[in-house]
């Protein structure tokens, strides 16, 4: 059977624009929360958001380094953060220079949850105020979600399967699962996979705020918002930015000498067929997810030592949580568990691919990030180690990353420290 | 060089992102400076937006080089 390893990294966050940035800014427990500067917020109930920080920011994106002038203009924020992404796993990976038959065997698999909404809404004003004849032509296609996949085959010269997993907030761990599919299938040797948003717009901002899913009652407290099962938990805080892997077939990584972080040995999907935008009051979709990943992992409870928590910080944190428990017991047979969307916020259709791997990482450096602002944890987190405030150093042979989105998608997928 | 002439190169160099430079009136879009046909679109928006002008498809069509485009827009601005 051919299995599918990790050999490249890059992430976009509101903690940093590189891997390592990222990773020490989230084990030092800073928050990437802030007031919104994209645009005034006076009359939005929410003000406050994850931003990625701006070039001259200590950790900001310089857009300029792997994106196109041009190509800046025309395309919508996520986008770019997801070209850039790709770009700097593919450095990670060693992979910037293919011969042609190995660029025929690598694809893309980047998606989004939602797109190009700050596009659609300027572009929407124009249409208004000054008609048809002034949308731009490059509209369309900078707006659509594939052309994060696109962009990058182009830049690259990538031929393999081209694909773009659109599953709201679990777009980047569907990703993931999708893409080491088609690496076991034979589809392709090696895949770009991952996810990206960047939905931090009026129109966006306000969507969610009406749909009572954002926070909106910690305009004073940026940093304090984002918490993860805590009793005053109100909402999630809107994150940005994108998490891309390589994927590559393990006899492939092996015979070029490649660094290898980590194996993807599981991967489930369910739905709950309950409500748009609910979680099912028990969590029977998670759980589903869950047990899935674990069977095809042919892993048993307590094989499992870290799990990155969908952990949004609203009422459905305890729902998954119990489904959480209900798969590795009550006291999650010893593994920790945290939500770092307590940090970064939540990056909606980039989460999953960011927090796998935050996964890979923990397994990597043998280390768990924290879950920012658990003061005061909520009924039924008792026994549980939610590496509340602080990073913990433990051991981590095997990570579970849970995500679930609006529409009722689940998707769980679980990396391991490589064994030969 | 005419207040137009100066006023399309820098609408170009902020489109295409190449270096001011490279915008030469002999220039050609496609061939010297790296545009694709919806940028040319774009471009064409652009000079209409800046100069007030409306330039129709058929003469867009036309326009090819800056030069095209100055002399477009000397000929038909009010």
């Amino acid at each position: 059977m051919r299995r599918v390893v990790v050999t490249g990294l890059g992430l976009v966050t509101p903690l940093g624009a590189d891997v390592e940035t990222v990773w020490k800014n989230l084990l030092a427990g800073k928050s990437g929360a802030g007031l919104i500067t994209k645009f005034d917020t006076s009359d939005q109930k929410c003000k406050i958001a994850c931003e990625v920080k701006p070039a001259d920011h200590e950790f900001g994106f310089d857009a300029g380094k792997r994106v196109d002038h041009k190509i800046q203009r025309q395309v919508d924020p996520f986008i770019v953060f997801g070209i850039d992404a790709a770009g700097q796993a593919l450095e990670d990976a060693g992979l910037v220079d293919m011969d042609d038959d190995l660029k025929t065997r690598t694809g893309c698999s980047i998606g989004s949850g939602i797109g190009g909404l700050p596009g659609i809404e300027s572009e929407s004003i124009v249409l208004h105020e000054k008609g048809p004849g002034r949308v731009s032509p490059h509209f369309v296609h900078g707006r659509l979600i594939n052309l994060i996949s696109g962009q990058v085959s182009i830049k690259y010269g990538l031929m393999g399967p081209n694909h773009a997993v659109v599953t709201a907030c679990s777009t980047g761990a569907h990703s993931i699962g999708d893409a080491a599919r088609m690496i076991k299938d034979g589809d392709a040797d090696v895949m770009l996979a991952g996810g990206a948003e960047s939905t931090i717009n009026p129109l966006g901002v306000a969507g969610f705020a009406q749909a009572r899913a954002l926070n909106c009652s910690y305009n004073d407290r940026p940093t304090e918002a984002s918490r993860p099962y805590d009793k005053d938990r109100d909402g999630f805080v809107m994150g940005e930015g994108a998490g891309v892997v390589v994927l590559e077939e393990y006899e492939h990584a092996k015979a070029r000498g490649a660094k290898i972080y980590a194996e993807v040995v599981g991967y489930g999907l369910s739905g709950d067929a309950y409500h748009v935008t609910a979680p099912h009051p028990e969590g029977k979709g998670a759980e589903l997810a869950m047990r899935m990943a674990m069977r095809k992992a042919g892993m048993e409870p307590g094989d499992i030592d870290y799990v990155n928590a969908h952990g949004t910080s609203t009422m459905a944190d305890t729902i998954e949580l119990a489904a959480v428990k209900r798969v590795l017991g009550d006291d999650l047979s010893g593994a920790s568990m945290s939500s770092t969307k307590s940090a970064i916020g939540h990056l909606l259709g980039g989460a999953g691919a960011v927090e796998t791997i935050f996964c890979i990482l923990a397994i990597r450096d043998q280390i768990v990030p924290p879950t920012l602002n658990l003061h005061n944890p909520d009924e039924g987190t008792e026994g549980v180690d939610l590496v509340p405030l602080k990073a913990r150093p433990r051991k981590v042979r095997a990570a579970l990353n849970n995500s679930f989105g609006f529409g009722g998608t689940n998707a769980s997928v679980i990396v391991k420290a490589l064994e030969d | 060089m005419s207040d137009t002439a100066d006023r399309v190169k820098k609408i170009v160099v902020e489109h295409l992102g190449v270096e001011a430079d490279k915008v030469t009136e002999e220039a050609s879009f496609i061939d010297d400076l790296g545009a694709d046909s919806l940028d040319i679109v774009e471009l064409v928006m652009a000079f209409e937006e800046e100069f007030g002008v409306e330039i129709p498809d058929d003469a867009a069509e036309k326009i090819s080089t800056v030069s095209d485009a100055i002399k477009y827009i000397d000929e038909n601005k009010g």
